[in-house]
């Protein structure tokens, strides 16, 4: 054995005892802090229900009312999921909201991945023709400070117009928030490439194509994925405030809109949908995150 | 000996016509044999680099004209007669070791069997074999550069056109690169133009060194280095060698007196 397939070996086995090390010092770490957060909201109860609702040693009230109703013990709202939602109604809340989640997916998945290629086509096109960019960058920032509640319903309408689907629109809502960091991220990434890495590809005569290709797309790709990370949860987001205005009685939209109604008579219920409705987010950027480290090789990934 | 590369009255004046109008280049003349080591030395601004930039048509001439084997040197990067390694190793840190060296064989569209071969070959040229798996980052400085020469080299180009590629290196790499240099040169036997402001490098690997002045950029003057060939690690301590290191930093001073006097009118 040469000195340096030593050396590769030995590399390899650091590099991968070293993944498992971060792993796990990972999944530790995001117990930690989910079982700290769980502490200081039963903290805060048990506190206030001490002092009656008085911060301690003062006459000063507590923002939020420290009782079951405000803020319902956690047992409460995990085992909320497993009763059923309405008195006499069939499923649990937990199949319930799984339903909604998955409908809402679907509206989320549609308008990432076209909010996603719309974004992608905006950064390459502005990447190569800075005419383009001058000219049309305004009004994609411009497009971005619109209320997403004031031109919701107008997408609504519209869709209705033309016999679609509700929840097509719904995924038109979600690209709108999508599609935004994509432009910006994949134009930045486009650009990245220093000049000398682009007079090497000169040097090879190599054509516009190409070097779009072999250089400046994985050059982009980190940025991409950044941006697309980002997009995953404001595609949930989008397509939860497009359901409201569509009248889609099937997504998480509509069970937020409901349990807020019954608020004051359940509010395990409202937060069980909140913790549902993160859960899909991040579980959303986490299958995107996965993606990255199968497509970007580790050392050149951005976020982490 | 047929010249390769010959530079004939050529000047470049960075932005013409505007206030901070700059001379890089003045009225440089220079023929390049083949098989050749030239080193083209100069203080920093002496516009060493743009004279390569413009041999490899990476920017034109204001005037006058450079021609490689009687074509434009246009021409000849279209033709890909030019291997360019840079002061960075620019290795494209998403592709492994083997795949950077293959980049510019996939850009010309050879087959895989090909590339895969060539590429085994480079990297053994440049004594990577075993690192070929491995991403950019896990290398050194050195071996970096290594896979540089090896990528500029695996299409098989007539001409090597180097801008300070161990100018980012320790004193001891550099040294090792420079050997490893001259024994890759005399397997190859190509032409190569090669930008340092290292005296002592210019003298141990060049066949000539062109002194360059600065501001504006001209040639003071051409060195035949007769150290004998090939060069190893007992020419640095070769009477001639410091012989001609003194000739070149007498030129390189000359260079400089006559600047300050101002161009001869």
């Amino acid at each position: 054995m040469t000195v340096a397939q030593t050396v590769e070996l030995g590399l390899d086995e650091n590099q991968r005892d070293a993944q498992w090390r971060l792993a796990l010092r990972r999944a530790a770490s995001f117990l930690l802090i989910l079982l700290l957060l769980c502490g200081v909201w039963e903290g805060y109860k048990a506190l206030g229900q001490a002092t009656r609702g008085k911060v301690p040693f003062t006459s000063l009230k507590l923002p939020i009312r420290p009782d079951d109703k405000s803020m319902p013990h956690l047992w409460t709202i995990g085992g909320s999921l497993l009763q059923p939602a309405r008195r006499g109604g069939e499923d649990i809340l937990l199949v319930i909201l799984l339903k909604a989640a998955l409908f809402t997916w679907r509206e989320a998945v549609m308008g990432f991945v076209g909010g996603s290629v719309i974004g992608f086509l905006l950064g390459a096109i502005f990447g190569r023709f800075l005419l383009f960019e001058r000219s049309l960058m305004p009004y994609i920032v411009a497009s971005q400070t619109v209320p997403l509640l004031a031109i919701a319903p107008m997408i609504v309408i519209w869709g209705g117009r033309l016999n679609w689907p509700a929840w097509w629109s719904v995924s038109i809502i979600s690209a709108y928030l999508t599609f935004f960091p994509v432009t910006i991220n994949t134009l930045r990434g486009l650009r990245s490439p220093n000049l000398t890495a682009v007079e090497l590809m000169r040097s090879y005569a190599a054509s516009e194509m190409q070097i779009l290709l072999k250089l400046r797309l994985p050059a982009a790709l980190p940025y991409i994925f950044t941006a697309l990370k980002v997009s995953a949860t404001a595609s949930v987001i989008g397509a939860i405030v497009g359901e409201l205005p569509s009248g889609i009685q099937d997504g998480l939209g509509r069970v937020l809109l409901t349990f807020s109604y019954y608020y004051i008579s359940g509010p395990e219920k409202l937060y069980a949908s909140i913790v549902g409705a993160a859960a899909l987010g991040i579980l959303f950027a986490v299958i995107v995150a996965l993606a990255e480290r199968w497509i970007v090789p580790e050392g050149r990934r951005l976020s982490e | 000996m047929n010249t390769v590369i010959s530079v004939s009255g050529v000047s470049k004046v960075f932005n013409q016509g505007r206030d901070n109008r700059v001379s890089a280049l003045e009225s440089i003349n220079l023929e390049i044999d083949s098989g050749e080591f030239v080193s083209l030395l100069g203080p920093s601004g002496c516009g060493k680099s743009t004279l390569l930039r413009l041999i490899g048509d990476l920017t034109s001439p204001s005037t006058g004209a450079v021609l490689v084997n009687g074509k434009s040197a246009a021409q000849a990067r279209r033709g890909r007669e030019y291997g360019m390694v840079f002061q960075q190793a620019t290795l494209y840190d998403w592709r492994t070791v083997s795949r950077n060296v293959q980049l510019p064989l996939e850009i010309m569209g050879h087959s895989r069997e090909q590339r895969e071969a060539r590429t085994q070959e480079m990297l053994k040229l440049v004594q990577l074999e075993s690192f070929g798996r491995h991403y950019p980052w896990q290398l050194s400085g050195g071996m970096q550069q290594r896979v540089a020469i090896a990528r500029a080299l695996a299409f098989q180009p007539s001409i090597l056109l180097m801008d300070e590629p161990f100018g980012a290196l320790d004193e001891m790499t550099r040294e090792r690169m420079q050997m490893e240099l001259l024994r890759i040169w005399e397997q190859t036997k190509n032409t190569v133009v090669f930008v340092t402001h290292s005296i002592p490098e210019a003298v141990f690997l060049s066949s000539r060194v062109v002194v360059m002045s600065a501001r504006p950029g001209r040639i003071a003057g051409i060195i035949n280095i007769d150290v004998p060939q090939p060069r190893n690690f007992e020419t640095r301590e070769h009477p001639r060698f410091f012989e001609k290191i003194t000739e070149v930093r007498e030129c390189l001073r000359q260079g400089e007196t006559n600047t300050h006097k101002g161009p001869p009118s």
